[in-house]
């Protein structure tokens, strides 16, 4: 009698709590599960919405291997990846280490390098369009900035010369389009700093008392302690900047549209086209699995290379 | 407290830590100068006389300096209804959002059902997904309902589940809270709900509040969703409107700046006010994640 009373009671709390997660269910079904199993459905078939689908089956993965500007997004995208992961990460860590000592007015600083990553977006991206400029920009300008030289032609005489005559064309070079948008996004190392600084303070005292009792110097103490006691953080940064680095879309459509000559064509861009310019659904469908599937294998890679360089306690 | 007294009496000790700090100091100015002399640029263009943009050796700060450059760049594109849409998906998915993640987070951690853990898995690993992945089959969902070149699209999501990310911070926080006040409020006969809008809801205005700025940052700042969705002028969000100033006004970089800083003033005032809430929030999601 009991057991039953306390069984029906069960079912009354399972039956709220599902009432309860209820909105997610809804959700997960309409803009997740489902779309997933349509988005897969959708991939094998050629299809632009006004008329109806077309099964190919494999046929968008087939044209997806031929096609050059495949390649090419993916190239960029992973040129970007390449530099932009390594340097972020050092710069964030930089940052928040310096940061992380015991001095007067680090809230102040703290708060200063992370307002770029708050205000990150269309507005950011127009100034830098702007800083980039290649004759009226703010960067060209400081790098034709005159500076003193010796004349060696005329008896070692002091004259002014710009630091750099002919600076880039930054965004309108295809040569250099990449690097700039490389450099900006150094500008907003701020959200990675955060993390870092979180999880510096995190690291007991002690280990570097104990460190220094037995004699170990800053860069061993930095070796030994600070960074395998941060490895977790490390690695976290890690799988979000390489998600981030492909997800790359907004400072391209808007600073450059994805050239010059394709320069700036990153996957998720030329994804974006496909799907809502020339209304490819079914060929954006399969770029869209194909970017599931790189994102996947990369983060499964370094879920598998954590153990030997990640130390949680 | 030995060590200090040791660090303090050796003058070369003393000398190499006011070095240290000396230097830190000088990279740490250096650095803000950096990270800030872009904004100082962005607020000296959106204050130049359109003549002077290409004058070569202009000042930083502008002379005459131009109010009316504002007023122009605000007015040039219907801003003021990109700030109406702006706010209403705001404010609509920040109620949405706050409102449905603390509901499932509350299910999800203080109501005991078959499969919850499995559920909860489920939820964690849609973070995992790519968001091209269930675009294209949503963006046609939308337009079966024909709610392209609507708000709704950006809004109506936005009331079922709250996110993943909000709903695992929410767990967590709801996690923290002391079983007993829950069984009080059961013995005065309390239902899970109003346990919920009692008990958990007050308790959390911390976390609630976390949730409500990144969901707010991530409305206000959100540019993909309305490109996708929205075509007519009059629906265009101010993300979206900024964009379509750059392709119509591209060259007028005076006024391009002077919309920008205006589109982002309201960003940075939410940021510096509840500027607690933010570090919270992210060291939540960098630690536990």
């Amino acid at each position: 009698m009991k057991k039953q009373r306390s069984s029906k009671l069960q079912r009354i709390e399972a039956l709220q709590g599902f009432l309860f997660i209820l909105p997610w269910v809804i959700g997960f079904l309409a803009f997740a599960a489902g779309p997933v199993i349509a988005s897969l459905c959708i991939s094998f078939c050629k299809w632009d919405i006004l008329t109806p689908a077309e099964f190919v089956g494999f046929g968008n993965y087939a044209k997806m291997m031929e096609d050059p500007l495949i390649a090419k997004s993916l190239v960029n995208t992973l040129y970007y990846a390449v530099f932009h992961i390594p340097l972020a990460m050092c710069g964030a860590l930089g940052t928040a280490l310096l940061l992380n000592q015991k001095l007067k007015g680090m809230r102040v600083f703290r708060t200063l390098f992370y307002v770029p990553s708050v205000t990150a977006g269309v507005a950011t991206f127009l100034l830098w369009t702007w800083i980039f400029n290649p004759e009226l920009g703010l960067l060209n300008r400081a790098l034709r900035h005159e500076v003193p030289w010796i004349d060696f032609a005329n008896g070692l005489a002091i004259k002014w010369v710009p630091f750099i005559a002919n600076p880039p064309k930054w965004l309108a070079d295809p040569q250099w389009a990449m690097p700039a948008l490389i450099i900006m996004a150094l500008w907003g190392v701020g959200g990675g700093m955060i993390i870092y600084l979180a999880g510096l303070q995190g690291i007991p005292e002690e280990l570097y008392e104990a460190a220094e009792i037995d004699g170990a110097n800053s860069i061993q103490k930095f070796r030994r302690v600070t960074i395998p006691m941060l490895s977790p953080t490390i690695f976290f940064n890690l799988i979000m900047s390489i998600i981030g680095s492909f997800q790359v879309f907004g400072a391209a459509f808007i600073m450059t549209g994805g050239g010059p000559m394709n320069a700036t064509l990153f996957y998720v861009l030329y994804l974006f086209q496909n799907a809502f310019m020339y209304f490819r659904m079914g060929y954006a469908s399969a770029m869209a699995w194909l970017l599931f599937l790189i994102i996947m294998t990369l983060t499964l890679i370094q879920f598998k290379l954590a153990p030997k360089w990640v130390h949680y306690q | 407290m030995a060590t200090v007294v040791r660090k303090t009496r050796d003058p070369r000790i003393r000398f190499y830590n006011n070095l240290k700090i000396g230097l830190s100091y000088l990279v740490l100015i250096g650095l803000s100068c950096v990270f800030l002399i872009p904004f100082f640029w962005m607020l000296s263009t959106s204050l130049t006389e359109a003549s002077k943009i290409i004058v070569k050796d202009r000042s930083w700060i502008p002379n005459p300096i131009v109010w009316k450059n504002y007023a122009d760049a605000l007015t040039v594109l219907p801003f003021h209804l990109f700030l109406k849409n702006t706010l209403i998906i705001t404010f609509a998915c920040i109620v949405g959002q706050v409102l449905s993640a603390s509901l499932v987070a509350f299910g999800f951690s203080r109501m005991r059902f078959p499969g919850r853990d499995a559920l909860f898995i489920l939820v964690l690993s849609t973070m995992m997904l790519p968001a091209q992945v269930t675009q294209i089959p949503t963006f046609i969902l939308f337009t079966h309902l024909q709610w392209i070149d609507t708000l709704k699209p950006l809004i109506v999501p936005a009331f079922f589940g709250g996110g993943a990310f909000f709903i695992f911070l929410l767990r967590q926080f709801f996690l923290t809270l002391p079983k007993e006040l829950e069984d009080a409020a059961k013995m005065d006969g309390c239902s899970p709900l109003g346990i919920y809008w009692n008990v958990a809801i007050p308790l959390s205005k911390p976390a609630l509040a976390t949730v409500a700025v990144f969901s707010f940052m991530a409305h206000w700042n959100d540019f993909m969703g309305p490109l996708i969705y929205i075509q007519s002028m009059e629906n265009k969000t101010l993300a979206l409107g900024l964009a379509s100033f750059k392709s119509l006004h591209g060259t007028e970089y005076h006024l391009m700046m002077a919309a920008s800083i205006a589109v982002l003033m309201p960003v940075l005032i939410i940021f510096f006010s509840m500027q607690k809430y933010f570090v919270k929030g992210i060291v939540m999601s960098g630690i536990k994640g």
